[in-house]
């Protein structure tokens, strides 16, 4: 086995532990958090705060990097270090960092409009690439920093100040756009369920390479409600699919009750479970080396919102980049490092004098 | 037959020939043989963007420019003394550089109905009477390079391919070359393809005995070394060098070289290169597009590595918006641009000087970037050590400009001795800078205005940086009127700051009225023109700039204290513009943009014509 191999499911294996004890007070940075009351930012801010303790690491050796809108002020909230930096660029400028330092845990803050928009290029390309980090896309279906107009993953004809008749052009599904770059690692949570979001980052944490996880996140402002049918306690169970590994997929209560099972076109499809036999059932293996069944469920939401899928889509180890990366510097020197007057000296030389 | 022997003080070669005739190589052969043999020597290769234009048309022709001396030379030359025309489109193409009485080799298997008609020639220019101006060798290069390789089990193909061999193996011959290690470049360059390998040695030989037996050369040349200063010398183009000089930075600031690039011309070979020296714990990164590149570079250095970015113009204009964040976040980095010619795709293989405006002030904001300039081929490996230096010093983004010219170009240089290059060393931030140990990321050192560089891993250090305007000391979000006004002053400060030589002028007897100033890579040139009026009793003083932000202090002193200044340059006057607004002094621009370095004698008419103008 490679020591690229032993990585494997280690996220953070090259990152210092602490044996201090950390609270979530150590992760909150002394600046004022500014987002408009209700939003949901706050929510995942807390979540994460939360959440890093778990990990034992030094705080110095994690990074926060984002691009431009509400969600990517996130870094300025934490106590870590932190780069907010311009529109759609964080996956890149990530890149380069953790790239060139494995011994950093480094996440990335966008949103659909950073991410998907203005960095989609940039997003799609860190997912193939697989260096080693974990991008949070907040997903709020709108631009909200601009003040109010439709984003890439706003619902075809959205009525929004820059689309006063309706939006025209029909939005990405991030997860389906993120299956369709083959990145080792998909995943969905929302804000409102801290448990649920921790146990995604939990395991994206742990995973080495890319982990893109999309959070459902609510813009009380200019998109409020967008994702209620998945909150609202009378419809929530309805819809909700959770994706759990090793599990049937079924959803719904009573005589709603659903599952999903393959269907003959290669999709997958959703039927009355009473209908249904249990070894037809389709169960969800989120280490399943080919990501077309998790695309396919990656549809089960579009175009109606009828049935969602939230959890981890997809968890494929792979070598990542940074580790690949390292290894060929380390073969290149295998013979010894470099020497410059070697290489000035190096090819046809001649003396004169 | 004894043949005649010649002695010349320096001559100009442009091998001229179709695409996929291998003319690039051919000329970098020939100068590898000319560096091993010692003389002083200039290139110029010159050849389409297209990899490979239609056979045989004038759009397909590529060419390589060398010159060579027995004395120290500036440029690749202005006219050649000798054309190797491989086909009618070479010939036709180049012959209207080509002074009367020039040698021109042609090779008459090429010059077929159907290849003379694609270049509009209605009679062979060999069987009128159109080239008898000049000297014409007609050599039936192919058939002869065929007949040499008729034993070898190789395909007609790939024998016909080696007729540039023959080539090189003739001009060789002529002037005298020393061919072993050609034999042992060939040997190992088809290594893996051993028939090919003999092939091509073959046809070199062939060529060198042709010359020797046939009656059509009656005469050989000999052009003495160059008597240069002492020291250990080596061939090196511009591209290489800047590479080289990344390396060295990186060694010498004991910071590891990380390179964010996409590929684009004439910048490549500097990504190629570095990825090439993985020894040196080098990571080159081919991102998705320049701004990746450019962004990852940045992202690294925020990491402490030697972030750098290499493009040319359209990919600086894609980087802008990520060199103003590295502006506001003070971080260290390095964007090489080897100008084309533009504006959009332009003529990518052409050189030209035009991004200097862009390079100063191509973003938004009050975004001040230092700037410097190579001047010659070698002079890419200092520049990038000074950019290095100025970025780490003072942390900011610097701006390196090459061009198509120096990229390509290449002469000798003289190896420096790694006890002399310049310690480029940085103290990361370790401990609290605050009054009550807190860390102030935007907490200037008195003297060079830099803030301090606390990289992720430091404990305590803990911060937060962004494109969003900074409190001074703290960096914390600010909107405050007046904290912006102090902000962008202290940027503007810091890099006005910067540490840069004055001028030395080169006036030899002290007294001339005339200045000729320069940048870039016009130094050849200018200083090749320079030597030619002075030959005739012209009197004119010679100042070339490396920083052209901020510029050397003493640059009003100098320019006041002639009563002419003349600025030549390969753009509309962009240089010229900001001396004349920032020292008000009315200097004399001559601008050409045809793609093409200027010429010695071209400019020294026109230094001529403002000394006579006094």
């Amino acid at each position: 086995m490679s020591s690229t191999e032993s990585l494997n499911g280690k996220g953070l294996a090259l990152v210092p532990k602490t044996e201090a004890v950390q609270t979530l007070k150590d992760f909150k940075s002394d600046q004022e958090v500014r987002w408009c009351p209700g939003c949901g930012d706050y929510a995942i801010l807390a979540a994460v705060q939360s959440f890093l303790p778990e990990l034992g690491l030094r705080r110095e050796n994690i990074v926060f990097v984002s691009g431009i809108g509400c969600s990517s002020r996130f870094p300025y909230y934490l106590n870590t270090y932190g780069f907010h930096s311009i529109h759609g660029r964080a996956p890149a400028i990530a890149t380069g960092l953790a790239a060139s330092r494995p011994d950093l845990s480094v996440w990335v803050i966008t949103g659909d409009g950073d991410g998907l928009s203005i960095g989609g290029n940039h997003l799609i390309h860190a997912l193939r690439r697989n260096v080693n980090l974990n991008i949070l896309l907040f997903n709020n279906r709108i631009y909200g920093l601009t003040k109010g107009q439709y984003s890439p993953t706003s619902e075809l004809g959205k009525i929004t100040k820059s689309t006063p008749m309706g939006s025209l052009d029909r939005p990405f599904n991030p997860i389906s756009l993120a299956l369709g770059a083959e990145a080792g690692f998909v995943a969905r949570t929302i804000d409102s369920d801290r448990k649920h979001l921790q146990g995604v980052l939990r395991e994206a944490a742990a995973h080495r390479g890319t982990s893109l996880i999309e959070i459902y996140q609510n813009c009380n402002i200019f998109n409020d409600g967008a994702f209620d049918a998945l909150k609202d306690p009378s419809t929530r169970d309805e819809i909700t699919v959770k994706l759990e590994h090793g599990r049937p997929i079924v959803f719904g209560t009573g005589e709603n009750e659903r599952a999903v099972r393959l269907s003959p076109d290669g999709g997958v499809e959703v039927v009355r479970r009473s209908e249904v036999a249990e070894s037809e059932i389709l169960v969800h293996d989120m280490h399943r080396p080919d990501p077309s069944v998790a695309f396919a469920l990656s549809r089960l939401d579009d175009p109606s919102f009828e049935h969602v899928p939230i959890g981890i889509f997809r968890s494929v180890d792979r070598p990542s980049y940074d580790q690949l990366m390292a290894e060929q510097l380390e073969a290149a020197s295998a013979g010894g490092t470099g020497s410059l007057d070697a290489l000035l000296h190096g090819g046809d030389t001649w003396r004169i004098g | 037959m004894t043949k005649q022997v010649q002695q010349l003080d320096r001559v100009i070669i442009r091998f001229a020939g179709d695409s996929g005739d291998g003319m690039q190589l051919t000329g970098d052969r020939f100068t590898a043989e000319t560096a091993q043999f010692g003389n002083d020597l200039s290139t110029l290769p010159n050849f389409p963007a297209e990899i490979r234009a239609p056979a045989g048309t004038l759009p397909g022709v590529s060419s390589f420019q060398l010159h060579f001396a027995d004395h120290d030379i500036l440029t690749p030359g202005d006219a050649p003394n000798v054309l190797v025309a491989m086909n009618p489109a070479a010939l036709k193409a180049n012959l209207g550089d080509l002074p009367r009485g020039a040698d021109i080799i042609a090779n008459t298997d090429e010059f077929t109905k159907r290849n003379l008609q694609k270049v509009g020639y209605a009679v062979s220019p060999l069987e009128d009477e159109s080239l008898s101006e000049w000297r014409v060798h007609s050599v039936p290069l192919t058939s002869l390079t065929l007949k040499a390789l008729e034993e070898l089990e190789i395909s007609k193909k790939d024998a016909e391919r080696a007729k540039n061999m023959f080539a090189l193996g003739l001009l060789s011959w002529l002037y005298h070359r020393p061919t072993e290690a050609t034999v042992k470049f060939l040997e190992t360059k088809f290594a893996k393809k051993p028939e090919i390998a003999k092939a091509n040695v073959a046809a070199f030989r062939a060529g060198w005995n042709y010359g020797e037996t046939t009656e059509s050369f009656s005469v050989s040349y000999e052009i003495r070394p160059a008597k240069l200063a002492s020291g250990v010398y080596r061939n090196i183009s511009g591209n290489q060098a800047l590479a080289y000089g990344l390396i060295a930075a990186s060694v010498q600031s004991k910071l590891p070289l990380f390179l964010g690039s996409y590929p684009i011309t004439p910048a490549s070979d500097i990504l190629h290169e570095l990825s090439k020296h993985k020894r040196f714990g080098i990571r080159t990164f081919q991102a998705e597009d320049e701004i990746a590149g450019v962004a990852a570079a940045l992202g690294a250095a925020f990491g402490g590595a030697l972030g750098v970015t290499t493009t040319s113009g359209p990919g600086v204009t894609l980087k802008a918006e990520t060199v103003g964040l590295a502006v506001t976040t003070e971080l260290p980095l390095i964007v090489v641009d080897v100008q084309r010619a533009g504006p959009s795709t332009g003529m990518p293989t052409k050189t030209e000087q035009t991004d200097l405006l862009m390079a100063l002030y191509g973003r938004n904001g009050e975004s001040p970037v230092p700037v410097i300039a190579a001047s010659t081929p070698s002079d890419c490996f200092d520049a990038a050590i000074e950019a290095a230096r100025i970025a780490l010093r003072y942390r900011t983004p610097v701006i390196l400009l090459s061009d198509g010219y120096l990229a390509n170009g290449s002469e000798p240089w003289r190896v420096p001795e790694t006890a002399d290059l310049p310690d480029l060393s940085v103290e990361f931030a370790t401990e609290p800078n605050g009054e009550d140990g807190s860390y102030l990321p935007f907490k200037r050192d008195t003297e060079t205005l830099a803030r301090p560089w606390a990289v992720p891993g430091t404990p305590g250090l803990e911060h937060r940086i962004g494109g969003i305007e900074k409190a001074d000391g703290t960096g914390n979000i600010s909107y405050d009127p007046d904290n912006h006004d102090k902000m962008v002053r202290l940027r503007q400060a810091k890099i006005e700051g910067i540490d840069v030589p004055d001028l030395t002028v080169d006036d030899p007897d002290g007294d001339a009225r005339v200045l000729v100033l320069g940048w870039g890579s016009t130094f050849g040139p200018i200083a090749a023109a320079v030597r030619r009026v002075r030959k005739t009793g012209g009197k004119v003083a010679q100042v070339h700039l490396r920083h052209l932000n901020p510029l050397p202090a003493n640059t009003g002193d100098v320019l006041r204290s002639y009563d002419k200044v003349l600025l030549p340059e390969i753009n509309l006057g962009q240089l010229a513009l900001l001396l004349r607004a920032r020292f008000l002094i009315d200097v004399i621009s001559y601008n050409r943009v045809r793609g093409l370095p200027f010429k010695a004698e071209e400019l020294a008419a026109v230094i001529q014509d403002v000394i006579d103008s006094e």
